[in-house]
């Protein structure tokens, strides 16, 4: 396996509650991994490792190795921005910025500087919410507040900001549940369209939405890694008790 | 039928249960009534001092007129001279360097409180600040007799007549520590508790979803904070401002120890003045045989009172605004 993301012995600690339990594992490259399990198993937590949100807590620690690409992120020289612009996040709740949606998507590219004329940063706007598909609804107005947009839309802008910063992971909460069917739907399908180029982890709780986007499946129970592999042998073959009695529904 | 009608006049065998009930109900309804006076009170206080105020200083507006009153510009009560200018214009110079003075240094304590500090160091922090606002001002007014005045005497205004001297501003014509800028000082200081808590508060309105969203694609703390959270608090922050200048106009005892007390219009930081409070503090009482002093001084505590009123009405209106927005 091409592995783009290992991680090494991780542990997390929240005070004296222990929330992963020596973690090891590799996430392939270019692929859909989806991590599942129960509420409260550590999704989450192991999620915001990958991007260093985990230490925004207080009373968070960390121990043990995340590497992307063969660096430790956790590495004393390593600077965080670097490490958050390659690694994107789509959060639970769409949060645009209290900015118009241009601003929204040209933010994180204003930050890093990536551009130098205003030519070039409009037509990486356009080409960003192209992407996400939400060109053909806002391109007539681009500066109204991206609070005007409804959820779904709000989620895709979001989608759009982070890649904009071109990175090379993204990293997605449970992007679709605070959304409508329809606009999980079309989340779902960008996700889909971009994995050729960006390796993507999800969380989810939704055994279905699993099922249809995952390549490679790791399943988390109370802290620890019960099973990993390619979605496939998962789904059908799991060679976890827990495991299965999680695909069949029982917890 | 009648279970829960605790007032009911038909006698029936459990009348005893029932009258204590009925007892109950009136005590609580007159509690209710009491708590409602009391609350009603300062209302009631505001508008009669306010009325009481422009009663008593009503011979002296109608005999002089407003304008000339308030811009007048000598105040010798024994010609019959009441100009209230230097004295507002005292108190204009006192709060506005206290203000120009702390407000930077409130800004990024409360920034950093609010944003980067750890747990730990905020709860030790926070207590240390409120503390600072529990000092009674006459200490801070001998402190700034004894540690401020001089260092301003000795330090501040040589250094200023050097090298901002030909700042009208800055230039040191009566050189004596006591001024705007000693009073500014310790006026600082004594409202910066007030400010930092209230901008830290205000901060904490800000949805933690949004420092995210920016952090998130690889801004730093900083550029978080400066593109992100600064915009959505700046009202408040204007606000928080005005409230510890509202604050700074009325500080009466700290200020009338260091400033001078000299009634002249100031030109430079480095002047006496004799802001509005200190003149009705110093002088109510004595003297009141000269015609109108009396209400001379009525009239220029009126003009205190309403000023701090505006400040502190319109303030409070932004405030509550931006707090509700965090319950929402």
């Amino acid at each position: 396996m091409d592995a783009h993301i290992q991680v090494k012995n991780l542990n997390v600690y929240y005070g004296k509650q222990q929330a992963l339990k020596n973690i090891n594992i590799e996430i392939p490259k270019n692929q859909i991994t989806v991590i599942m399990g129960p509420s409260g198993c550590g999704k989450t937590t192991l999620l915001k490792t990958f991007n260093r949100f985990l230490e925004l807590l207080d009373g968070a620690q960390i121990s043990g190795e995340v590497l992307v690409d063969g660096q430790n992120i956790y590495d004393r020289e390593v600077d965080v921005t670097e490490v958050r612009k390659a690694v994107g996040l789509l959060a639970q709740r769409p949060s645009p910025l209290p900015m118009s949606i241009y601003d929204n998507v040209a933010y994180g590219m204003h930050i890093h500087k990536m551009k130098s004329e205003r030519k070039e940063y409009k037509a990486a706007v356009r080409h960003y919410l192209e992407i996400a598909g939400l060109w053909e609804e806002v391109h007539k107005r681009l500066h109204d507040p991206a609070t005007s947009l409804s959820i779904g839309q709000q989620q895709r802008l979001c989608l759009a900001r982070g890649l904009a910063v071109e990175p090379e992971i993204i990293l997605g909460d449970e992007p679709t549940s605070a959304l409508d069917p329809i606009s999980s739907q079309n989340i779902e399908s960008r996700l889909l369209q971009l994995k050729q180029q960006y390796t993507t982890v999800i969380v989810t709780h939704t055994l279905r939405q699993a099922k249809r986007l995952a390549d490679y499946v790791i399943y988390m129970y109370l802290g620890e890694v019960i099973e990993a592999g390619p979605a496939r042998e998962v789904f059908t073959n799991p060679k976890h008790e827990r495991t299965k009695q999680y695909l069949e529904g029982l917890f | 039928m009648s279970r829960f009608i605790t007032q009911d006049i038909t006698r029936t065998e459990d009348q005893a249960t029932r009258s204590s009930a009925a007892l109950r109900t009136r005590q609580d309804q007159a509690a209710k009534r009491t708590f409602f006076i009391i609350t009603l009170l300062p209302v009631f206080l505001i508008v009669t001092i306010t009325v009481a105020l422009l009663v008593r200083a009503w011979p002296i507006i109608s005999a002089y007129g407003l304008s000339d009153l308030l811009l007048g510009e000598v105040w010798r009560p024994n010609n019959g001279q009441f100009g209230f200018w230097p004295f507002i214009l005292g108190t204009v110079w006192v709060t506005t360097v206290g203000v120009v003075l702390s407000v930077p240094a409130c800004l990024l304590v409360s920034i950093y409180l609010a944003e980067y500090a750890h747990a730990r160091t905020r709860s030790l922090a926070k207590p240390i600040l409120d503390l600072l606002a529990a000092i009674p001002p006459v200490v801070y007014g001998v402190w700034g007799l004894l540690a401020i005045v001089p260092f301003v005497d000795n330090v501040l205004a040589p250094l200023s007549d050097r090298w901002l001297g030909s700042v009208s501003i800055f230039s040191v014509t009566q050189p004596t520590g006591f001024g705007i800028l000693s009073a500014g000082i310790v006026l600082a200081v004594m409202i910066s508790p007030l400010i930092i808590s209230v901008i830290y508060e205000i901060f904490s309105t800000v949805p933690h979803d949004l420092r995210h969203a920016s952090l998130a694609v690889g801004a730093t703390q900083w550029q978080t904070i400066r593109n992100i959270v600064l915009p959505q608090v700046a009202p408040g922050i204007l606000a928080a401002v005005v409230l510890g200048a509202s604050r700074a106009l009325g500080e009466t005892i700290a200020v009338l120890m260091v400033v001078g007390n000299v009634p002249n219009v100031p030109t430079s930081v480095f002047d006496s003045a004799y802001p509005l409070p200190a003149l009705i503090a110093n002088n109510y009482g004595e003297m009141m045989s000269i015609p109108l002093y009396d209400a001379a001084l009525l009239g220029a505590a009126l003009v205190l009172l309403v000023v701090i009123l505006i400040f502190n009405i319109l303030s409070t209106l932004v405030l509550q605004r931006m707090l509700r927005r965090k319950w929402a």
